[in-house]
């Protein structure tokens, strides 16, 4: 037996423990339930409950489990007399000032208080003075309150300052008084801030876009992924009669631990938007007709066939799923063009060759915590994937040196190193990171770069931010949202790539959307096809295809007004083809003007796939709501079409025989991220107008942009949205 | 023994002098030839801790834990800030004896800090003031910490001793619960007071996460004499056990009520008759001997009792903190316990259920019964949610909320009983006896 190991028996088990370790954290391990509210396995030990008290051989007093640590031959009763009197004593004290509205309170049949009431509680209560009533509070749109059911536990308090990082939580008052609030009015404004709501052992803090819309029970659980950023969050969506009505964490320690993001919990009010299409669109004679699903194939199969191949644009959204994106690159290719794109958001799409195969951060999600030193370069990355940030975070608290580079603006609640850069500028700040970079490891930059390397201007934090990636032993660089849309892309993932190298960091990119990496590995790309094997005849590009027109475009899953480049020319370029099938769950307004056909699709809810996250983690999920209207998953809408088009190996009978193609034709292994020939270093500098637009955490895709609880918050209404 | 007798003083000793709180005053007494000593290298950290332990010093702030002990637990070797902070945040109901130190020998207590801090190797002392104490006792003790710097005895490399202390002064917002040395660690860093749960002690894990001592004014303010006097002598003024000198602070109905420093174990008699007897010629009913927190003792059986830790922890209740609390026989009992028990409610931080939940539970039901609505259950209730509240919550404050309720109620049982069924009425109404 090791030093810090010891030996503790509960309830007559004999169970080890570490040194240090408190007596909940062991029998939670041994799977020995000790009755708790204010105890969080992610949350630092308040103690204030005292549900968990147990009795412990030679103490005077019952002792509360989670607080206190582990002796060598320590004795504890969970179950004795003793302890089970002390954790009655406190029910009857938190049930003296709840109120009892259980019959029209949502947390009813899944409420802790409730359900340890049941073992521990009275039939009656002794209580017969007056109750405490507390007025709620209006912390915004997403969560609502029913303080005068708040047990102080202090959970909620406890997320928002160690969690997020931002402490919008606390308590006020004294005693009887004491109050949970944000002490001014105001919303509870954070990326995370839904969390509060799962934590909240009673319903004090509850879902407001779900209030009194369906009891616990009346739901099925159904295990899902987040369809927003590429972390691939597990969740579960609970669906009542084939409607998701709400989503909350899957726990997952190697991913997002038991969070989720506000967008992935309260994006699902989108799907029931009333703009989805519930039957297939056909433009007859100008005018859009509710068309059934296999008159609109026909035609559509027709058209396509009709058309020049080469003259056939396919564009789809890089949260597609992997089977929708490998049946879309397959039926392009099987027309015969490599007219196919999902990287609508990039504007430097030259260097392609040089394209990882698959995209990833280089590193794993756990592994990023105990890093030594990270550098985020052009990210935005609490609005592009908040848990990430979160994960950051927890490397920062844990001693990593993180380090930004950055558009000047953003707050992080941790310690860190911040290169305030303006996006135009950012070629520059890497010129002179790998300047510091080499007088801190002694080595030279290539002379491929040399062009770029600037050895005058490098300051302090420069020094500072080469110092750690290369004193670290375990350092990473993390290329962002801002970086992969910037105009010279490529030129800074070149100056990242020997900044990387110089100082013995990984490089990673942070993937778009859900699903950038699994499209680019099967290939809805130009100039590969599935697994990056390289074509012949490289196609059109995302911005080359919305240039000029093309005579017919298929649209899978995006807008194009609002997810490329250039909207506005995006339309007017669609506008000019003679054909445009659009694929999408929703109709905006703007479809109207430029799509022919219109084909509804389901949103992830409504469709099995797979989504490859950023780690490079496939993911695979069923459909968990019920399509709405005529609606149908996309792999099925392409498989059929496929059929109408007489292509060959089409014959999937479900979504998993999709998945195995897809996955056999790809690479199992992830590939870290070496950079090839180098690109040119020429060019000019580019105006602030060819930037990419600041991002919008809750205009991110189609399906956000549709919840209403999340664009009512003011984090919605910042940046991004004008 | 002549109670009366001025060198039987501890931490009034410069009691009489005119302007007893001056530096000048205190020097004649002998003032910081202690802290003198130390700093000429005549004192060590090692047989300062000795002399503290040999002396039978305890903690005057209510717990009574030995002060030599609880200073040995310093890691005073170890690298890095420890503190030493005074707790001045009397608060315990009927309890004053450290405004007095603070208004009439604060430099005794600035010394006692100096001490301390040496012997732990604190750099840096806190003196913790309740907000209440802001008319008298705090300019007091400031001018005094004014005093002391300016006459060289305190701050860096004090007359080129290489020994550094630095004393402050911090005044709280008045909160009960800032009393709790770690609420009031906390408050000090500027956070709502909340007892923190222990371990880690203040000792590994205190002040900013430093190891810290938190010591009662009283018990610092003792420690100079002790050293000057000799642990012997101190240890000779009370009986085993219960070194000292103790400040009774008495209240209630007495004819001379006020702080006494008298030798620890006097007899109550003996104490009750310094004070002039109970007032009005009325006899003695019931008395509270350490602070509103400890059980009531009925006057019979404190008649024959010692005022020491141990002769009242034998008798059932505690020295706590000297605070006599006297009542004669027209006290009500149920309105006394009201009383007590409404300061709890409203003094507990909020943080744990059953201190939260109980005190309000207490206070409203007792208060039922004085309205006449009491059930003859009630009282079985009230024992019983006090017993749920004593030993079950993170500090002391919910034994303290829990033990005047138990201890009313065993020993008074009848005026209970007899105000639910009489509608409210109380029973020393009845026998004709309001209370003046």
């Amino acid at each position: 037996m090791s030093d810090d190991q010891v030996t503790i028996e509960v309830d007559g088990i004999s169970l080890p423990a570490k040194k240090g370790q408190m007596v909940m954290e062991v029998t939670d391990d041994a799977g020995i339930y000790i009755p708790r509210f204010c105890y969080h396995a992610k949350l630092s030990v308040a103690a204030n409950c005292r549900m968990c008290l147990v009795e412990v051989e030679k103490a005077p007093k019952p002792l509360p489990a989670c607080a206190t640590p582990v002796a060598e031959g320590m004795k504890i009763s969970t179950k004795s007399p003793a302890a089970i009197a002390a954790q009655r004593a406190t029910m009857e004290f938190l049930l003296i000032n709840h109120p009892l509205d259980c019959p029209i309170c949502d947390q009813g049949g899944e409420c802790e208080l409730q359900d340890l009431a049941m073992g521990y509680g009275r039939d009656i209560s002794r209580y017969n003075e007056g109750k405490r009533v507390v007025a709620d509070k209006d912390i915004g749109p997403l969560v609502s309150t029913d303080m005068t059911r708040c047990i102080h536990c202090t959970r909620c308090v406890r997320f928002t300052e160690e969690i997020a990082g931002f402490q919008e939580l606390g308590t006020m008052g004294r005693g009887e008084d004491m109050k949970i609030g944000t002490y001014v009015e105001k919303a509870v404004n954070h990326e995370l801030s839904g969390n509060i709501i799962d934590l909240c052992p009673v319903g004090a803090l509850n879902s407001k876009p779900f209030r009194y819309r369906a009891r616990a029970w009346e739901m099925i659980q159904q295990a899902t992924v987040s369809p927003h950023d590429s972390f691939g969050s597990n969740m579960f969506a609970h669906v009542k009669q084939g409607r998701l009505m709400r989503v909350v964490p899957q726990p997952n320690d190697e991913i997002n631990e038991t969070w989720l993001s506000d967008r992935d919990r309260f994006s699902y009010d989108g799907i029931y938007s009333t703009d989805r299409v519930i039957k297939p669109l056909l433009r007859i004679d100008g005018e859009f007709r509710e068309t059934e699903w296999s008159t609109v194939l026909e035609q559509v199969s027709d058209r396509l066939q009709q058309t020049d191949a080469a003259k056939i644009g396919f564009l789809s959204s890089p949260g597609a799923t992997v089977e929708e994106s490998f049946l879309l690159q397959r039926i392009a290719r099987g027309l015969g063009t490599n007219n196919i794109d999902h990287r609508l958001q990039a504007r430097d799409l030259g260097d392609s060759d040089n394209d990882p195969v698959q995209p990833h951060i280089g590193t794993d999600i756990v592994s990023l915590e105990s890093a030594d030193a990270i550098a985020v370069i052009g990210s935005d990355l609490r609005r592009e994937v908040p848990m990430l940030a979160h994960r950051v975070r927890k490397a920062a608290l844990a001693g990593a040196t993180v380090s930004f580079i950055n558009p000047p603006g953003q707050q992080y609640q941790f310690s860190h190193q911040y290169l305030a850069t303006e996006l135009t500028q950012l070629r520059a700040a890497l010129g002179a990171l790998i300047g510091a970079a080499e007088v801190a490891t002694g080595k030279i930059a290539p002379d491929s770069v040399a062009q770029r390397v600037d050895r005058q201007s490098h300051d302090e934090t420069h020094r500072a931010v080469a110092e750690s990636l290369a004193q670290g032993e375990r350092s990473h660089i993390l290329l962002g949202h801002l970086a992969q849309r910037h105009p010279a892309f490529t030129q800074i993932r070149a100056l990242a790539s020997v900044l990387a190298d110089m100082t013995g960091a990984t490089i990673g990119f942070i993937p778009e959307s859900a699903n950038a990496a699994g499209a680019s590995l099967v290939g809805v790309l130009p100039h590969r096809g599935a697994g990056g094997e390289p074509v012949a005849t490289p196609g059109l590009n995302a911005r080359q295809m919305l240039a000029d027109a093309l005579d017919a475009y298929v649209l899978f899953g995006f807008e194009p007004e609002v997810d490329t480049v250039e909207g506005a020319q995006a339309v007017e370029t669609l506008r000019n083809a003679n054909f445009v099938v659009v694929m999408s769950p929703w109709l905006s307004e703007q479809a109207l003007e430029y799509a022919d056909v219109i084909l509804p699709i389901g949103t992830f809810a409504e469709t099995a796939g797979t989504y490859v996250n950023l780690e490079g983690r496939w993911q695979s999920f069923s459909g968990v709501a019920t399509p709405v209207g005529e609606a149908r998953p996309g792999w099925k809408v392409l498989r059929v079409l496929a059929n109408y088009l007489h292509l060959d190996a089409f014959d999937y009978n479900d979504a998993l025989e999709v998945t195995v193609a897809a996955r056999e034709a790809v690479p199992v292994e992830l590939q870290d991220y070496r950079i090839g020939p180098m690109p040119s270093m020429d060019g000019a500098d580019f105006g602030d107008d060819l930037m990419p637009a600041p991002i919008s955490l809750y205009g991110s895709d189609s399906l956000v942009r549709r919840s209403r609880p999340l664009q009512r918050t003011p984090l919605a209404r910042g940046v991004g949205e004008s | 023994m002549n109670y009366r007798e001025n060198e039987n003083l501890v931490a009034f000793a410069p009691f009489g002098l005119e302007n007893s709180w001056t530096l000048d005053a205190y020097r004649s007494i002998g003032g910081y030839q202690s802290w003198q000593q130390v700093l000429s290298g005549e004192l060590s950290a090692d047989d300062i801790i000795d002399k503290v332990k040999a002396s039978g010093l305890r903690g005057r702030g209510g717990a009574g834990f030995p002060t030599g002990l609880k200073w040995s637990f310093m890691p005073r070797n170890a690298p890095g800030q420890k503190y030493i902070v005074c707790n001045s945040d009397e608060s315990e109901p009927g309890t004053c004896h450290d405004r007095d130190i603070l208004r009439y020998n604060p430099h005794a207590l600035i010394e006692g800090m100096a001490i301390a801090g040496y012997a732990m190797g604190a750099t840096v002392g806190y003196n913790y003031i309740r907000g209440e104490f802001f008319a008298e006792p705090v300019p007091r003790f400031e001018s005094a910490l004014r005093e002391a710097y300016e006459a060289g005895l305190l701050g860096q490399n004090i007359n080129g001793s290489g020994i550094d202390f630095d004393l402050h002064m911090f005044v709280g917002a008045g909160a009960y619960i800032c009393g709790e040395e770690t609420g009031l660690l906390e408050s000090l860093e500027g956070k709502p007071g909340r007892p923190r749960f222990k371990p880690p002690f203040p000792a590994n894990y205190g002040l900013y996460g430093k190891p810290t001592t938190v010591n009662n004014t009283y018990t610092l303010a003792s420690v100079p004499t002790i050293l000057r006097k000799g642990p012997e002598w101190f240890a000779a003024l009370g009986p085993e056990k219960s070194g000292g000198a103790a400040i009774y602070s008495v209240s209630g109905h007495v004819e001379k009520p006020g702080n006494y420093e008298l030798p620890m174990g006097i007899p109550f008699p003996d104490l009750l008759e310094i004070c002039g007897g109970i007032w009005k010629g009325r006899k003695l009913k019931a008395v509270i001997p350490g602070g509103s927190s400890v059980p009531v003792m009925p006057g019979e059986v404190i008649m024959e009792c010692n005022m020491d830790y141990e002769s009242l922890r034998e008798a059932g209740s505690a020295l706590g903190t000297g605070a006599v609390v006297v009542m004669d026989e027209t006290t009500c009992m149920v309105r006394m316990l009201e009383r007590i028990s409404r300061f709890y409610y409203a003094e507990s931080c909020g943080q744990c259920t059953p201190c939260r939940e109980g005190t309000g539970w207490l206070n409203r039901v007792i208060n039922r019964v004085i309205d006449g609505k009491g059930r003859s259950e009630d009282l079985d209730m009230l024992v019983e949610v006090a017993n749920k509240i004593e030993g079950h919550t993170i500090c002391a404050l919910g034994d303290a909320a829990a033990w005047p309720v138990q201890s009313f109620i065993k020993h008074y049982r009848h005026e209970f009983a007899y105000m639910i069924e009489h509608g409210g009425r109380s029973i020393v109404e009845a026998d004709g006896k309001a209370a003046a």
